[in-house]
């Protein structure tokens, strides 16, 4: 349970790296999780070999689903968009160095269905992006 | 009369539970759902091991005390609420199929485009989503009375509303987010004046209060059995005998036919017109066994318990940096306080919380719309019941500073 807010989480939930919007990007997408209301936006700057040279997010919600945000888009400025579509729901646990519960998994993987849905670009965030 | 808490806790073999070793739970959930005492899961054990059987038709003992148990348990819920007769009691599975049941029924029977349904802005899901399903379907409006910033209705508002000819004003009893108690009889009256069929949502209300459908007089009342210390899976329609005769059938199936031919059928009177199919029998029993155990308590003491309590819980609560109740005060309101608190997502209080065993609930609780309103996307609630003490809310108390030590 502590394990929960381990340092790692309180500190980008309250200082994070890449909140924020970028005008002009190549790519936005914005969902939310309708179980508790937890907004997501995402925004990627990609160059012409595909790879993501920049991105932000921005949104509300608790202390597992935004640093996760913050920890997600840390993780792929640099990356290919093909790589991107390859990450899954253990490449957020692995972020967040924790195991979670079905309920706090939703907030977790909040992030990553909205940057897959977005480079995808589908109009929904759906479940099954994330299995 | 104060209650003697004591006793009434020993009756409910979950609050001495321990969700981890040497940690018991502290139960502030009851506006989700309500726990069960002894003599209700009593009461339905004993129908599954001495008389489960189907009801109606059977011939046979068993069957026969089974659907005497169903009905019996119907009449109790009339009394409960004061219903004239116990045929005006529908089963259903919840609050939410009871309204679902009057917008599918009775509204697709007189609503027609363009015609006016006034809600509130502080109602459940419950009671906007049936209303809006019908909006896309028939063109009904839909307006709704304001929510003030202390969590009242606007009443001068609503009258406005009331001069544009409603068919139908449907609003919560109380809210299960800011525990706010309507003004139902006034509401009603009014509503009735301008010629308008009532909706009461009672998930809330009937559970905490005591509820009088004749001095309400109002058309249909809506509430759920486990929010009541009775199980999941039942709940109940008051309707008034006249518009429940009146209305076409709900669901097709057995038990609500009179006679069914290849091509045809003929609905069966009320209540079993609208009671399709086999009920939740063990349910019922238990439904009955919850009312029973309400009356023996007194619903005058149970409001006034949760007075006493609901008081305190706001006193301390908001002696807390950086905790806001919504809602109005503590004599306008049941036992629900719903808070932010400042920094902190409602999720990362709930499950911070959890570490000391408290149970509270984060979100938007059903009422998106009307956290929307307050400009907040969740809340964490807190809510009281029979059962619930000063040392839990102190123990709420407690655990907050504790998320703030690990907030920092």
């Amino acid at each position: 349970m502590d394990d929960l807010y381990r340092e790692i989480i309180i500190e980008h939930y309250k200082n994070p790296s890449y909140r924020g919007h970028l005008d002009p990007h190549d790519i936005s997408f914005a969902d939310n999780n309708p179980l508790c209301g937890d907004h997501i936006q995402i925004d990627l700057r990609v160059d012409k070999d595909g790879k993501v040279t920049d991105a932000r997010f921005d949104g509300h919600g608790c202390a597992i689903s935004q640093a996760s945000a913050d920890l997600l888009i840390e993780s792929i400025i640099g990356k290919s968009v093909e790589d991107v579509k390859k990450l899954g729901k253990q490449d957020i646990l692995d972020l967040l160095g924790i195991d979670l519960g079905p309920v706090r998994l939703k907030c977790a993987l909040l992030s990553l269905k909205v940057l897959k849905a977005g480079v995808y670009g589908l109009g929904e965030a759906s479940d099954e992006l994330v299995e | 009369m104060s209650l003697d808490v004591t006793s009434i806790r020993k009756q409910f073999p979950i609050l001495n539970r321990e969700v981890r070793p040497g940690v018991k739970v502290v139960y502030l959930d009851s506006t989700a759902t309500s726990q069960k005492p002894e003599p209700v899961i009593e009461a339905m054990n004993d129908y599954y091991r001495r008389f489960n059987a189907n009801i109606h038709r059977g011939v046979h003992t068993l069957a026969e005390e089974a659907t005497a148990a169903y009905e019996q348990a119907r009449e109790k819920i009339a009394k409960f609420i004061n219903a004239p007769a116990a045929r005006e009691i529908i089963y259903t599975r919840n609050t939410t199929e009871s309204i679902n049941l009057v917008a599918y029924t009775w509204a697709r029977a007189n609503l027609k485009p363009g015609d006016l349904v006034i809600l509130t802005e502080m109602e459940h899901h419950s009671n906007l989503v049936p209303w809006h399903i019908l909006a896309a379907e028939r063109g009904i409006r839909l307006e709704f009375i304001p929510v003030t910033d202390d969590g009242l209705l606007d009443l001068d508002a609503y009258r406005l509303l009331l001069s544009q000819d409603p068919k139908l004003v449907s609003f919560t009893h109380m809210s299960n987010v800011l525990g706010t108690i309507t003004p139902a009889q006034e509401i009603i009256k009014l509503a009735h004046e301008a010629g308008a069929i009532t909706i009461v949502d009672g998930a809330q209300s009937v559970p905490h209060l005591k509820v009088d459908v004749q001095k309400l007089d109002v058309d249909f009342l809506a509430f759920s059995a486990h929010k009541m210390c009775g199980p999941t899976g039942i709940g109940a329609l008051y309707g008034k005998a006249n518009l429940l005769e009146a209305m076409p059938p709900f669901m097709g199936g057995g038990d609500m036919i009179k006679e069914v031919k290849l091509r045809s059928f003929r609905p069966n009177s009320i209540p079993a017109k609208f009671e399709a199919g086999t009920p939740a029998i063990a349910e019922s029993v238990g439904f009955g066994a919850a009312v029973d155990f309400l009356n023996s308590i007194g619903m005058e003491n149970v409001a006034a318990h949760e007075h006493e309590i609901i008081e305190y819980a706001l006193e301390r609560l908001e002696e807390i940096p950086g905790v806001k109740v919504f809602g109005p005060s503590a004599d306008k309101k049941g036992g629900v306080a719903s808070f932010t608190f400042d920094g902190v997502h409602p999720h990362d209080v709930a499950q911070i919380l959890d570490r000391d065993g408290i149970a509270v609930r984060a979100g938007h609780h059903c009422a998106q719309p009307l956290h929307e309103k307050f400009g907040i996307p969740a809340t964490t609630r807190a809510s009281f019941y029979l059962y619930s003490t000063k040392d839990e809310v102190d123990a709420l108390v407690n655990g907050i500073y504790n998320v703030k030590k690990v907030f920092g």
